[in-house]
């Protein structure tokens, strides 16, 4: 029978009727609160038309009942009671004297400050000590070669190198034509379409093919090696390395920054070479220059150093992505949702610690001139 | 009595193995049944299949008198609605607190107030036997045995007639085991709820379920535990009476003679 529960019009009875199940307990708990807000003096639940009731409605009756009982309304009831009252009321008197759930209160602003201040630092000492550890791991592990972990290297230089050849070499490409197409349009003004060719080379070649390459990684590996370690660090697995007499900045730490370190500047010269290539494409059609030509005027605007000044950067920004990635995985505790969120962290970090590290090797090339 | 689940004739096969190879049994409302069998046996398959969560190659399962393989997605939510499920790691949200654990199935299904649904969450914690103030704790803030608790806490939020649990009492010690069977015999007598539980502890075996299906070759033998220990399937026997089967034995000879 369908679940029914009415007021009377002097509010002094609640019919209840039918099969109370818990899906009806909001309609049954919109009644009680009806109810609660402005109790009545004397009440009659009339519960000879009830039938089964399931424990949660009973639940939010029995304690309906006891609230209106305690604002000194006369609760009768008609009919039995819900059959788990009983249960209800011992469940109740067994728990007694328990402490009520804590309402989580919010801190005042000057705790919530202190608080923060107080993660922040830690924050830093942890990636000083986390910098420390691979450093000293680094600098004593060459003296073998099985303590390289070449294997492992060989394996993060494929997944994090030779796998995102395709999509930095389509990235630099595509970039390569757009800086070119929007350098031809300026400059021809002022008949100079010619130097979109020095534009493109010396972009390319400098700055975007690396930072390109590194913005790609650090989305690809960084996030990748954060997800890894952050996921087995949830399932205790760094910590039976550890029990094991392993060194996790050993085994896992080193050979990602090794790899990313590696190739970092391998991606890089594919993503010069598409670059150049997006360069000379759209240079041939747009300005009409001829192969042979694009060839010579790039050899005449690339200097020495062009190509070395862009290259040299790379295995910084591999270092810096493998270093951000790993650690914000070992700092990975307790939840799914740190998880996510510290995968999202290694990301923005590292992309902000390349281009960072990119403005400051841009201050010293010009410094010394190179 | 009519049955709550009937299986009849289920095959698994999962390419060439098959791991169910006609399997039929019925569950009686109000009784807690048991499920062993070795690793590989098709437990878990068996449990996937009774919660509907896998379609079975060829057979039937009839809940409530109704065949859910041949149900589309909704009426089978409806269906879903009606169990409980505990998994073995407890499978709690661990992004959540207890208490917003077990209230997210009761959110999900109805439009309560803030207020309503604290009520039902102190009443499920209440239930289960776990103090109040765990309510604002993380998962990861539990002990085993409060995380098994909490996750039966999560099942019971919507009044289920049937509860499904996954290897409750693996992990927990002695007296945690204990005092969790004591719980499901509790739920079971005071709630009339029907409960179906893949173990290996022999000790909840023998203190809970009315009946037990062991799973071996593909095929299952359902009996009540005193009626399987006198089984004579060398795999049984090996079970039930090797070093830590013999232990448990005299706990089933004394409650028949109760």
């Amino acid at each position: 029978m369908e679940f029914q529960a009415s007021l009377s019009e002097a509010r002094d009875r609640l019919r209840i009727a039918g099969d109370c199940r818990m899906g009806d307990a909001p309609r049954l708990e919109s009644g009680l609160d009806e109810l609660r807000r402005a109790p009545p003096p004397a009440l009659v639940i009339d519960l000879t038309a009830a039938g089964a009731f399931d424990i949660g409605p009973s639940w939010l009756l029995h304690r309906a009942l006891a609230q209106l009982r305690a604002t000194g309304t006369d609760v009768r009831i008609e009919g039995t009671p819900p059959e788990h009252f009983a249960y209800l009321d011992r469940l109740m008197r067994e728990g007694a004297g328990q402490p009520a759930a804590e309402a989580g209160g919010g801190d005042n602003w000057l705790v919530h400050f202190g608080k923060r201040i107080e993660s922040r630092w830690f924050s830093w000492y942890e990636a000083l000590t986390f910098g420390g550890e691979t450093l000293v791991t680094a600098a004593t592990r060459w003296t073998s070669l099985r303590r390289l972990r070449i294997p492992s290297i060989v394996r993060h230089v494929y997944e994090t190198g030779v796998q995102a050849i395709p999509v930095v070499s389509l990235i630099a490409f595509l970039i390569s034509v757009i800086a070119a197409y929007i350098g031809a349009q300026q400059l021809r003004p002022f008949g100079a379409e010619i130097f979109t060719v020095d534009l493109v080379t010396i972009g390319v070649l400098r700055e975007l093919g690396v930072l390109l390459t590194a913005v790609m990684v650090a989305g690809r590996s960084g996030s990748a090696y954060a997800a890894e370690l952050g996921v087995m660090k949830l399932n205790d697995e760094i910590d039976a390395l550890e029990s094991m007499g392993m060194n996790p900045y050993e085994l896992l730490v080193l050979p990602r920054v090794l790899a990313l370190v590696i190739a970092m500047p391998l991606l890089t010269v594919v993503a010069d070479a598409m670059g150049l290539a997006g360069g000379a494409v759209l240079t041939r059609y747009l300005i009409d220059l001829p192969w042979p030509q694009f060839i010579t005027r790039l050899q005449s605007a690339v200097g020495e150093t062009t190509f070395w000044a862009g290259l040299v950067k790379a295995p910084v920004f591999g270092a810096l992505i493998a270093l951000t990635g790993t650690l914000r995985g070992l700092q990975v505790r307790e939840s799914s949702r740190e998880l996510g969120r510290l995968t999202t962290v290694a990301v923005v970090q590292s992309i902000f610690l390349v281009i960072f590290a990119d403005a400051l090797f841009a201050i010293l090339f010009l410094e010394i001139d190179f | 009595m009519q049955p709550l689940i009937s299986l009849r004739d289920i095959v698994n096969r999962f390419g060439a193995q098959v791991v169910h190879d006609g399997v039929s049994l019925d569950v009686l409302p109000g009784e807690i049944f048991g499920i062993v069998g070795g690793s590989g046996s098709g437990k878990s398959v068996l449990l996937k299949t009774m919660l509907g969560l896998r379609r079975p190659t060829s057979g039937t399962v009839e809940v409530e008198g109704r065949d859910i393989t041949a149900m589309n997605d909704e009426e089978l939510r409806e269906v879903k609605r009606r169990y409980g499920v505990t998994f073995q790691q407890g499978a709690l949200f661990t992004s959540l607190t207890v208490a917003e654990n077990v209230a997210l199935p009761v959110a999900e299904a109805m439009d309560l107030e803030e207020e309503a649904l604290a009520s039902l969450v102190e009443l499920r914690l209440r239930m289960v036997g776990l103090p109040l103030d765990a309510a604002g704790k993380y998962p990861a803030q539990l002990s085993g045995g409060m995380v098994k608790r909490t996750a039966v806490a999560r099942a019971l939020a919507l009044d289920p007639v049937l509860l499904f649990l996954d290897e409750p009492t693996a992990g927990l010690d002695p007296i945690a085991a204990e005092s969790f069977d004591t719980l499901v015999l509790y739920l079971r007598d005071t709630l009339h709820l029907t409960v179906v539980m893949v173990t290996h502890d022999l000790d909840t075996l023998a203190r809970t379920c009315d009946r037990v299906a062991v799973l071996v070759d593909g095929k299952v033998i359902v009996d009540t535990l005193e009626g399987i220990v006198r089984n004579d399937h060398p795999w049984i026997r090996q079970y039930f009476h090797g070093a830590r089967g013999r232990e448990v034995l005299p706990a089933v000879e004394e409650r028949r003679g109760a």
